[in-house]
């Protein structure tokens, strides 16, 4: 008969062996690089806010050509309104995700509230901010899948399996930037895919061929020659959310500290 | 060992090999964890083809080159050549893969709404951003209200007065 001494050490014996083995199989698993070089692909996504005007041509788009339901209150990717006034203060809106356009001074302060008006004169700076999925190097929202129903492909695009998801919703709890919902339709997780299905036809994705100021652009960081991995590598660009090692591959060029 | 030890073991050792083997029927053949290992790439492979065969439902300029060239090359001599064609006039495919030219699709549904307009020619004087560099109204409702704007403005040719 076992003695619960012997339990104790066994189970213990045991729990440290497992996670043991655990520690080594992720450890060899980082170390596996991407396809670098030899002609890989790796795509990546550089927004200039200095170009975007707030125009949400991009949003209705995307709806448009990835079948987002067009009336529901959720998209892949929303454009976001910053006001800093000259006291300091931080004003940010995006009704409807931008899908119509900024097309009022008019700040959206939420249900329930006035929308504010803030001066010309009392601007200190104001801008747009686009956002879309990052494609993260580290995707926290893949590692937190109980099914295996979101993963990431070898261009490192993070995909949904519709058929495989239970919609638990641990994904969209764990992006930190909030581009994961539920799909109206199919009840599944939804986000961003770079649109692959025209990346693969040689087209660019349908956010990028809508915008009329090349504010939004994609491009392959595994191929040095690429005007996009050129910039990325030379000129300064930042990142939202650094500090969270998620290694997000959607580039900014001037972002301020202001956007979330 | 006492009996009413082993028969409840072996109740739970049989749901065990009960669920293992239908884990091999249920499981597709080619899920697994591909090239970025089993933390990052754990799935069923053939659904990379259900992303990837996606109908895509914005052609592009060029495309629409291809029969309406003198509306392209008149709008590549004005400001408005940066807009690709169907933002305003709807995507040229749909869902079911079928694109403008066939018979099957009606006409697109051309968007002339004064709101289209207004995603860029309402003027916010926002520093630091492209949108305080284009023309445009505070306040558009004071410029003749009630009517659509390509009622003058030929958006191909943006200027009053344009062919």
């Amino acid at each position: 008969m076992l003695s619960r001494r012997n339990f104790l050490k066994y189970s213990l014996a045991g729990a440290a062996g497992l996670s043991l083995t655990k520690a080594v199989g992720a450890k060899t698993e980082e170390k596996k690089p991407v396809e670098v070089g030899k002609g890989g692909v790796r795509w990546a996504f550089l927004v200039d806010t200095y170009k975007c005007v707030g125009c949400g041509l991009c949003v209705k788009a995307c709806k448009n050509e990835n079948e987002v339901p067009y009336d529901e209150n959720v998209t892949r990717t929303w454009v976001e309104r910053y006001v800093v006034t000259k006291d300091g203060e931080v004003v940010a809106d995006s009704p409807k995700g931008a899908r119509d356009g900024f097309t009022t001074p008019k700040i959206d302060m939420g249900h329930g509230h006035e929308p504010r008006i803030i001066k010309p004169e009392e601007i200190s700076k104001a801008f747009f901010v686009p956002k879309l999925c990052n494609q993260c190097e580290n995707p926290p929202c893949v590692q937190v899948c109980p099914v295996g129903a979101t993963y990431q492909t070898k261009e490192g695009i993070v995909l949904v399996d519709r058929t495989w998801c239970i919609g638990c919703g641990y994904c969209i709890m764990a992006c930190p930037y909030g581009v994961r919902f539920f799909h109206p339709k199919y009840h599944t997780a939804e986000k961003c895919t770079f649109c692959i299905h025209r990346l693969h036809a040689g087209l660019k994705p349908a956010c990028v061929e809508a915008c009329p100021f090349g504010a939004r652009r994609i491009g392959n960081l595994l191929d040095p020659s690429d005007p996009i991995t050129r910039i990325v590598q030379d000129e300064r660009v930042s990142v939202l959310k650094e500090e969270y090692g998620t290694k997000p591959q959607v580039y900014y060029i001037g972002l301020s500290k202001e956007v979330k | 060992m006492k009996n009413h030890v082993w028969r409840p073991l072996i109740v739970v050792i049989g749901i065990v090999i009960l669920i293992l083997a239908a884990r091999v029927v249920y499981v597709p053949k080619d899920f697994g964890s591909y090239e970025r290992g089993y933390m990052y790439s754990w799935h069923e492979k053939n659904n990379e083809d259900f992303w990837k065969n996606f109908k895509i439902k914005y052609k592009g300029k060029a495309y629409c080159k291809d029969c309406h060239e003198d509306k392209v090359t008149m709008i590549d001599k004005t400001p408005h050549r940066i807009i690709m064609c169907e933002n305003c006039h709807g995507p040229a495919g749909d869902a079911e893969g079928v694109v403008h030219y066939d018979d099957k699709r009606p006409k697109l549904v051309i968007d002339r709404s004064r709101e289209l307009c207004y995603r860029c020619h309402v003027k916010l004087p926002y520093p630091t951003s492209g949108r305080s560099e284009i023309k445009g109204f505070l306040d558009p409702e004071q410029h003749n209200p009630g009517i659509e704007c390509v009622s003058c403005h030929n958006p191909h040719s943006p200027k009053l007065g344009g062919a």
